[in-house]
């Protein structure tokens, strides 16, 4: 492999944004064809950043790239086609009220004929396995079939270079196997892949050579075969990281949320929660388990009294046993109870945070009621951002910068920060680690490990599976709507709760 | 008896101003920029119009192509400069398409009035108007044979040159948006043009492009309005608020060109209504009558907002500005 000249050549290439942020300095890349490279690092090192200027979407300030040997110039996204370059961003660069079809031959030149387009794309789907309707229209899709999308139009253009950032975050296992499988057709058939990624197994389970970011810095590259996930992520993160979760016993559970036969509808009248009831304890953390859309986000919810619920009672008990019901009362005062809740959506901001206040705005947005005056409290918030910023190591050049100018995995730390900083007793929490990095992750578990050991009942909907089986004390298995099994989620099986997730009850009623 | 013979033609020389600054329109908000200033590029272009023609006549000349031609240039002219003033303000510096859209429509109506004022000091008239007869005479002339033919050649045959280029405007602007690869291109600007800056379109370019394009055929709105409907004669503020009702006919005809051809006759028909509905003297239900088109927009916004159809909300980044590096 070290004899063939490499496809992409990077060299000393540098991005700065503004005058403070440094988002890779001098770093080194080769890629090759005919070989998978997955491209670490941890949230805002400059993967994202690197493979941009790659494509055409960024400039960089200093450096050189050359393709197949080669000194090129890429200015823009053309430029970057012409030399078979092709990028599959992590927020999917589609236009919602086209067509596949229309998406696809977007940007090229000629005359627009859409049948011989559709023809050809049915050729390639035919190639590769993928399964696209040219004529349907991009929001009636659900986001693998975007993805779909997205990667028949970098082949559509021919192009041999493929980078792919972030390309599981948001897929199903079977989903992201599907992909694999035509991720190694494609190198078998002689292009060059690039995947960034943060999931270990997946680099493992893939890839043919790692290449690793730190800092904006260019760590080092070498074949997986001759790595393992500890010496990676200690790259990665620049110190030793120990790879396991701690779960310590809880300390004196009591029943804290008791539900009983929750029934909740959306909107449009489909059934969302069947008949849901169980008990989150003190000081343990209940894991929820469950196929996405299967009512996790319909359950937090109704908690936090978001949703109105059909039927069913959610009480909230407090040490002394008295009981008090939360179904009609409306979200502060729960909030005020100490129920609270923290949910990551697909596009992290959204739920939460408003992009455009900076941190110490952000986590104003819970306190400002406080206080006597009509004036708010802006000292309180700022010092809280401090802290965040300081515990969580969130990288921002300050706590007046606006959210939505930090790295998706920064954005979630504030977040997740902000809600525990509020000392609830009840921690409701989705989907805490979407898309961070290994090392944030390990913060985000610590923190709620740290919540636990405090006596707060922790409610933890997660969607990998790993990480639930090694954190949770008790996992909720959802299948539907309805409650599949709760397991104790000390020595349960990976594969017993799977087999809850896609079947009611799993393999116990066989 | 309503006299339908009589109150069509009304209601298309009526239109044919709001059809040419919709279809403007539809096309620079096709391309994400929501250029409010249209009600003064139309003021712009019907000023522009007028010094043509007002030197053209003042000089003697009367070669029948020249009477036409300079009109047009200068009216086109006019417009492609307003456009151009939004552009580099929007698509060059990003600053916010709200604020300089208003601010160019009172540049525009300030302008047209400065000139009006101007020419008609210059001209030396004891009205508060100047009068275009020979340049009117070209615009407004119709087919001879129209007279003829009765009740057919008053419906379709009547009208001035300008008022079918206005129609073939729009037919061939829906066309293009919906079948070429332009259309395409433009259409995914103004919907997400991150996207269609990762695709290889020249996203600033084509913002220039429509929004330019679409302020000339705006123009020549202001321009059919003084030299054909007005019968040439230009006089200060006559030209009211047809801009609005422009910019409101767009929204009616869910962004759609071809649409917009009999959107804009109805919306003449309502304009005039008042006139032909016997109301006595009471003039209160006169102005109810001229609120009629505004009425009927909200109604639009609120049905199609109802239905709910992603094809027919606006283009998904109309009135916001596009950074690539932005984070």
């Amino acid at each position: 492999m070290d004899n063939k000249i490499p496809a992409v050549t990077m060299r000393n290439i540098t991005k700065r944004f503004g005058t403070k942020v440094v988002a890779n300095d001098k770093v080194w890349l080769d890629i090759y064809r005919g070989e998978i490279l997955a491209l670490l690092g941890e949230n805002g090192s400059g993967k994202t950043t690197l493979m941009n200027m790659l494509s055409g979407i960024y400039f960089p300030d200093e450096g050189e790239i050359a393709i197949d040997g080669k000194e090129v110039v890429i200015r823009s996204p053309k430029d970057a086609f012409d030399l078979g370059i092709g990028m599959i961003h992590q927020h999917f660069k589609l236009v919602d009220v086209l067509t596949a079809a229309e998406n696809i031959v977007l940007g090229l030149p000629g005359k627009l004929d859409l049948k011989a387009a559709s023809k050809k794309i049915r050729e390639i789907c035919q190639t590769y396995g993928f399964d696209v309707d040219p004529d349907q229209k991009i929001y009636d899709m659900s986001v693998s079939q975007k993805q779909t999308v997205e990667i028949v139009k970098v082949l559509y253009r021919g192009a041999d270079i493929l980078i792919l950032d972030e390309p599981t975050a948001v897929l199903t296992p079977q989903e992201t196997d599907k992909l694999f499988a035509v991720l190694r057709n494609m190198r078998n058939d002689g292009k060059a892949v690039v995947i960034i990624t943060h999931k270990m197994h997946e680099v493992e389970d893939l890839s043919d050579r790692v290449a690793i970011l730190r800092h904006g810095q260019f760590i080092g590259d070498m074949p997986t075969k001759s790595t393992n996930a500890q010496e990676m992520t200690n790259m990665m993160v620049g110190h030793a990281v120990t790879l396991n979760i701690e779960r310590p016993e809880p300390k004196d559970p009591k029943p804290r949320v008791e539900v009983k036969g929750l029934t909740v509808r959306s909107i449009d009248g489909i059934l969302k929660l069947d008949d849901v009831s169980f008990t989150a304890y003190s000081g343990e953390i209940l894991g929820i388990a469950g196929i996405s859309g299967c009512g996790q986000k319909e359950l937090l919810e109704s908690i936090a009294g978001l949703q109105p619920v059909e039927a069913g009672s959610i009480c909230y008990v407090e040490d002394d046993g008295t009981r008090e019901e939360l179904i009609g009362k409306d979200p502060l005062s729960i909030q005020e109870m100490g129920v609270s809740l923290s949910f990551v959506p697909e596009d992290r901001l959204g739920m939460g945070l408003v992009g455009n206040m900076d941190l110490s705005d952000n986590m104003m947005l819970r306190s400002f009621r406080r206080g006597r005056s009509i004036f708010t409290d802006r000292k309180s918030p700022h010092k809280l951002a401090e802290d965040v910023v300081r515990d969580l190591e969130v990288s921002t050049p300050s706590v007046s910068t606006p959210v939505r100018r930090l790295s998706g995995g920064n954005v979630q730390k504030v977040l997740v920060g902000r809600e525990i900083a509020s000392a609830p007793t009840v921690l409701l929490t989705a989907y805490a680690v979407r898309g961070l990095d290994i090392n944030s992750s390990y913060t985000i578990y610590d923190l709620i490990n740290r919540q636990k050991a405090d006596g707060v009942a922790v409610i933890y909907v997660g969607e990998d599976l790993d990480v639930l089986l090694e954190l949770a004390d008790r996992i909720l298995v959802l299948c539907g709507g309805k409650v599949s099994g709760i397991v104790p989620g000390r020595g349960a099986k990976k594969r017993d709760v799977g087999m809850m997730m896609t079947k009611l009850g799993g393999n116990a009623h066989e | 008896m309503f006299d339908l013979i009589s109150f069509i033609p009304r209601a298309v020389v009526q239109g044919i101003p709001l059809l040419f600054g919709s279809t403007g329109e539809t096309l620079t908000e096709k391309s994400g920029n929501l250029n409010l200033g249209i009600p003064g590029i139309m003021y712009v272009g019907a000023i522009s119009g007028v010094i043509g023609a007002f030197f053209y006549e003042q000089s003697g000349a009367a070669s029948p192509f020249l009477t036409v031609a300079i009109p047009l240039c200068s009216s086109l002219l006019g417009s492609l400069l307003m456009g151009l003033i939004y552009c580099f303000l929007t698509v060059t510096l990003r600053a916010n398409q709200n604020v300089s859209g208003l601010a160019l429509t009172t540049f525009g109506v300030g302008i047209g009035n400065f000139f009006g004022g101007s020419l008609i000091k210059l001209s030396g008239a004891d009205v508060p108007s100047i009068a275009l007869s020979a340049t009117s005479a070209r615009f407004h002339q119709s087919l001879p044979i129209a007279s003829g033919l009765g009740w057919f050649g008053k419906l379709f045959l009547s009208y001035g040159f300008l008022a079918y280029t206005a129609v073939i405007i729009a037919l061939v602007a829906a066309y293009i948006l919906r079948h070429t690869r332009v259309g395409l291109h433009l259409r995914a600007v103004g919907e997400s043009p991150n996207t269609a800056d990762a695709a290889g379109i020249d996203v600033g370019r084509y913002k220039y492009a429509a929004t330019c394009i679409g302020s000339m055929v705006a123009g020549l709105g202001g321009l059919y309005y003084v030299m054909d409907y007005a019968s040439g004669v230009w006089s200060n503020n006559a030209f009211g608020d047809r801009g609005w009702l422009a910019i409101a006919l767009v929204i009616f005809t869910i962004w759609r060109p071809n649409v917009g051809v009999l959107a804009s006759f109805l919306f003449g028909g309502l304009y005039i209504l008042h006139m032909y509905i016997p109301s006595g003297m009471n003039l209160a239900v006169k102005e109810l009558y001229k609120m009629l088109p505004y009425v009927v927009t909200i109604i639009v916004l609120v049905i199609s907002s109802m239905r709910n159809k992603r094809e027919n909300q606006p283009p998904a980044s109309l009135g916001l500005a596009y950074f690539r590096e932005e984070r």
